[in-house]
């Protein structure tokens, strides 16, 4: 552990809060998400899992970048961070590999994700540094006000494509898995329960862990995922029992299904994450050093400078 | 003066001359060749015998932007006392080939020597007054080494040439080669040896021995280049993280700090891009960890909004930038110092940060220090502008007491609250971050953000609310800005003409400060290591003098003046201020400022230095 590596302690929590904490002790701001937005599903099951894992008050960390999901943060109480659009997983990965007392989480959208973000979602996958990210994929920029994202279907009328989205879409799952993310799945804001399943399988993976959650928009892009949402006469379909989860091809197969797709784990593996590769090197480099002081390794080196 | 020479009689070109020993104070000798020749290695030697044997000593060296060949130099000046710059005519030239020959022979100051590789380079009188001592380099070496060596060893053997003429010592600098290469195997030290033996064993007929310096009571000379101070600068200072991404002339801050971060304990990340790196030592920083990140010009271009991030949640964080020639791609292994504006000001927004600039090798080590203690104690970015010069420049310096200017910048993580507030409109207007696993005693956590916020963290666009906090973010660099220390003044307090400084030119300013005095001018100088906020005091000096000449390696722009120029004559309202400005990618040479100077002096209907 880094903790140790340093001599630094890091103080177990003496809480200031009751020792037991309830949601209604994580509750802040009233979120400015629209009414029916499917990100308050997403944030309701985010208090009830720390509710129910306790996972010390002091150590909830949370962190975003831009977009309307991205506000995740104030909604919370507990530390965090609303950092720049696109660069939450860069951000998350220097509190990850510093911080091995926290379980970060990432919070965010498609755009803030697969577009402006692309390029650090997917090194923050192939780095497989620890942390869950929760992407709310609405296939619509709504802080915005309606232009394409990178998820809007084709043909989707925004403000920036009034005739249809004439690009090519991401598939999230095809993408997380090229990059090489060890824990992929996907669910759906109007399922709770399938919600909490999916966050509580992230969060216990140790690895870069990502949801993508399809997090409806009532105002720009209202009824899009009706079609895996019972309750308005859609299938949700689980991705079959039989699927192995560490079966790269299968899940790329199963991620090519058409439009609303499969729900649940997709990919599941288990390789040594950066966190766990760095300390391993500072072990190494510390003990070949014979753990000299900062001060001794200074003068050594500079010896050999003069 | 600094460089006084003893004059020689001009000598007809290849004729030997008799065997003498020379008094002399400083030697600039050039090594001329391909990037592939090592001759960047006999600098190192020179330079760290030089160090070893109580003398004073700066290097010049360019690299070419190819991947490898090509024209490479290496230029060394080894005298007793202060040496200021790497000097601007040459004692010895080294040349390996035909071309180094032609590009470089006339930096050779009158009476020099010209050493040449007899087997590659045919020399063609001009005229000039330098001696040419042709030998034959490549076949001596084949000779001394033996087998299927080819020209390899032909640097080992220059070396051995150099160290008969200025008469070095010998046992030490063997000591040094066995040292450095006995990693390579007992063949290459054998080899090694050989050609350098055979290189000291050719007749030169000339020599030269250093007046000795002055007995020094210190901890020790080092010898490093300024971006290797620069990394153990930040491991000295404490920083556990880093992050970068690969650049010229930047990398080599990184490659170490990747190698010996793990020691202490840390981490360094190779990151995707320039933005991720920023973003990483945000992260780093925000979790407690104050963060080193770098680069050269375009990536602090990308990473200006990152920057302007921290400045607004007033997270700590350190920037390295190694300027090099610009705009774009511009000239990657070239000087330029035309990134000062874009630290100062590069952002979009009101985002006041700190920018310093070391002056020397030795001070690369001590700015990095004190960058990270001013981050963390004004909790916002710090941005430390060196330059390619710098970076490759080798010099002497003392050996830094460890027991000093070693930190622990551990966080810590001490409850706080009630009614914490991190942004609080205090008188300093510094912000008290509270890392994550921070304890808040009434149960309310902060969330650090780029949104404007009140003092709580929350975000707020109240009109008052952003005028509190655009003051509250300028008022801690005014803070700083009153505790500066004072700048310091390179010749008399009053005078004719000022030259202002900056970063890696003040060595070139204050040796032509000094030839000015030496000639009895009226000329002083100031460097200023402070670039935001400025020092105080800067206008009661100018206003000393009759004209004030900032010397820049930036373009004159629209009106004829500089970078620093124009914030000094916006900050002071001065137009007087004008600029001796230069964009060739080289360092200054100190006539060209003296020479700049009295053009400027002429202009201005001002008698005229000699």
């Amino acid at each position: 552990m880094i903790a140790e590596a340093k001599n630094v302690t890091i103080p177990e929590a003496k809480p200031a809060a009751p020792a037991r904490y309830t949601k209604k002790d994580l509750v802040a701001d009233q979120p400015t998400w629209c009414p029916g937005c499917g990100d308050f599903s997403v944030l309701a099951i985010y208090f009830k899992m720390m509710e129910k894992r306790q996972v010390p008050h002091e150590k909830i960390t949370s962190v975003a970048g831009i977009g309307c999901s991205s506000r995740f943060p104030y909604f919370v109480n507990a530390h965090g961070v609303h950092f720049l659009h696109g660069r939450a997983a860069a951000l998350a990965t220097g509190v990850s590999l510093m911080r091995p007392d926290l379980h970060v989480f990432v919070f965010g959208g498609d755009g803030d994700a697969f577009s402006i973000g692309g390029n650090h979602l997917e090194h923050a996958a192939r780095k497989n540094v620890k942390m869950t990210y929760v992407i709310m994929d609405n296939q619509v920029y709504g802080l915005t006000k309606k232009q394409t994202s990178p998820t809007s279907p084709l043909g989707f009328k925004s403000k920036t494509d009034p005739t249809g989205a004439i690009d090519y879409p991401i598939n999230p799952i095809k993408k997380l898995l090229a990059a090489g993310a060890t824990f992929i799945a996907r669910t759906h804001s109007h399922l709770p329960n399938h919600v909490m399943e999916m966050m509580e399988k992230a969060m216990d993976h140790d690895g870069f862990s990502v949801i993508e959650c399809l997090s409806e928009c009532t105002e720009f892009y209202p009824g899009a995922f009706d079609a895996a949402n019972p309750r308005k006469g859609g299938l949700f379909q689980l991705i079959p029992p039989g699927h192995a989860v560490t079966d790269e091809v299968a899940a790329y197969k199963l991620a090519m299904a058409d439009f609303p797709g499969y729900f649940g784990v997709f990919y599941h593996v288990q390789r040594p994450t950066k966190n766990t590769l760095e300390n391993r090197i500072i072990a190494d480099a510390k003990s070949r050093a014979g753990n000299a002081s900062p001060a001794d390794l200074l003068k050594k080196t500079f010896e050999r400078f003069s | 003066m600094i460089n006084d020479k003893v004059a020689e009689p001009a000598v007809a070109a290849d004729k030997p001359a008799p065997a003498s020993s020379r008094l002399i104070k400083d030697a600039v000798i050039r090594l001329a060749g391909n990037s592939q020749d090592g001759i960047q290695a006999i600098g190192g030697f020179l330079a760290r015998l030089a160090g070893r044997t109580d003398k004073d000593v700066m290097t010049y060296m360019t690299i070419p932007a190819t991947i490898s060949g090509g024209p490479s130099i290496f230029q060394v000046r080894l005298g007793t006392g202060e040496v200021l710059s790497a000097g601007d005519e040459v004692d010895v030239l080294v040349a390996f080939y035909q071309h180094s020959y032609r590009d470089h022979v006339d930096t050779l100051r009158e009476g020099g020597i010209l050493l040449y590789d007899s087997d590659h380079v045919k020399h063609e009188p001009d005229g000039r007054a330098y001696r040419a001592i042709g030998v034959p380099i490549t076949s001596r070496t084949v000779e001394a080494i033996g087998g299927t060596a080819k020209d390899k060893g032909k640097n080992m053997f220059v070396l051995g040439l150099l160290a008969r003429m200025y008469e070095l010592d010998v046992p030490k600098l063997e000591q040094m080669l066995t040292a450095y290469y006995k990693g390579k195997g007992e063949d290459v030290v054998r080899n090694v040896l050989l050609a350098f033996h055979a290189g000291y064993g050719y007749n030169v007929t000339e020599t030269f021995s250093f007046r000795p310096g002055e007995a020094r009571q210190t901890r020790g000379q080092i010898v490093t280049d300024g971006n290797q101070a620069i990394a153990y600068g930040a491991l000295a200072a404490g920083v556990r993280f880093g992050a970068g991404y690969p650049i010229t002339p930047w990398s080599t801050i990184m490659e170490i700090l990747r190698q010996e971060l793990p020691k202490y304990g840390g981490i360094f990340v190779q990151a995707e891009d320039e933005l991720a790196a920023v973003a990483m030592a945000c992260g780093s920083s925000y979790a407690g960890y104050t963060a080193i990140t770098g680069s050269s010009g375009p990536g602090l271009s990308l990473k200006s909004e990152a920057i302007g991030w921290a400045i607004m949640a007033e997270i700590p964080l350190v920037m390295i930038d190694v300027q090099r020639g610009g705009p774009s791609t511009g000239l990657p292994t070239n000087v330029e110092q035309s990134d000062l504006n874009l630290a100062r000001y590069g952002s979009h927004g009101d985002s006041p940060r700190i920018v310093i600039a070391p002056g020397s090798v030795e001070d690369c080590f001590y700015t990095t220090i004190e960058a990270v203690k001013l981050a963390r104690e004004y909790s916002c970015p710090v941005i430390v502008l060196t330059d390619q010069a710098l970076a490759t420049r080798v010099e002497t310096w003392e050996k830094p007491d460890f027991s000093k200017c070693v930190r622990d910048i551990s966080p810590r993580f001490e409850p706080r609250g009630p009614n914490y507030k991190p942004y609080e409109d205090s008188a300093e207007g510094v912000a008290q971050h509270a890392p994550p696993g921070t304890p808040m005693l009434d149960g309310k956590y902060p969330i650090v953000t780029g949104l404007e916020h009140d003092e709580y963290g929350h975000p707020a666009a109240r009109p008052a609310n952003h005028v509190m906090m655009v003051a509250k973010r300028r008022r801690k660099l005014k803070v700083l800005e009153s505790r500066l220390p004072k700048v310091e003044m390179h010749g008399a307090n009053e005078g004719n003409v000022l030259l202002v400084g900056w970063g890696s030119t003040r060595g070139p300013i204050q040796e032509a400060v000094d030839r000015a005095r030496a000639s009895g001018e009226s000329v002083s100088a100031i460097h200023l290591r402070y670039l935001m906020p400025l020092q105080p005091g800067i206008k009661e000096i100018m206003d000393a003098f009759n004209h004030v000449f900032v010397v820049e390696l930036n373009d004159e722009g629209l009106y004829g003046y500089g970078q620093l120029a124009g914030i000094l004559r916006a900050s002071f309202c001065d137009p007087r201020i004008s600029g001796i400005n230069k964009t060739d990618g080289l360092p200054f040479k100190v006539r060209e400022i003296l020479d700049r100077m009295n053009e400027k002096l002429k202009a201005a209907k001002t008698p005229v230095l000699a």
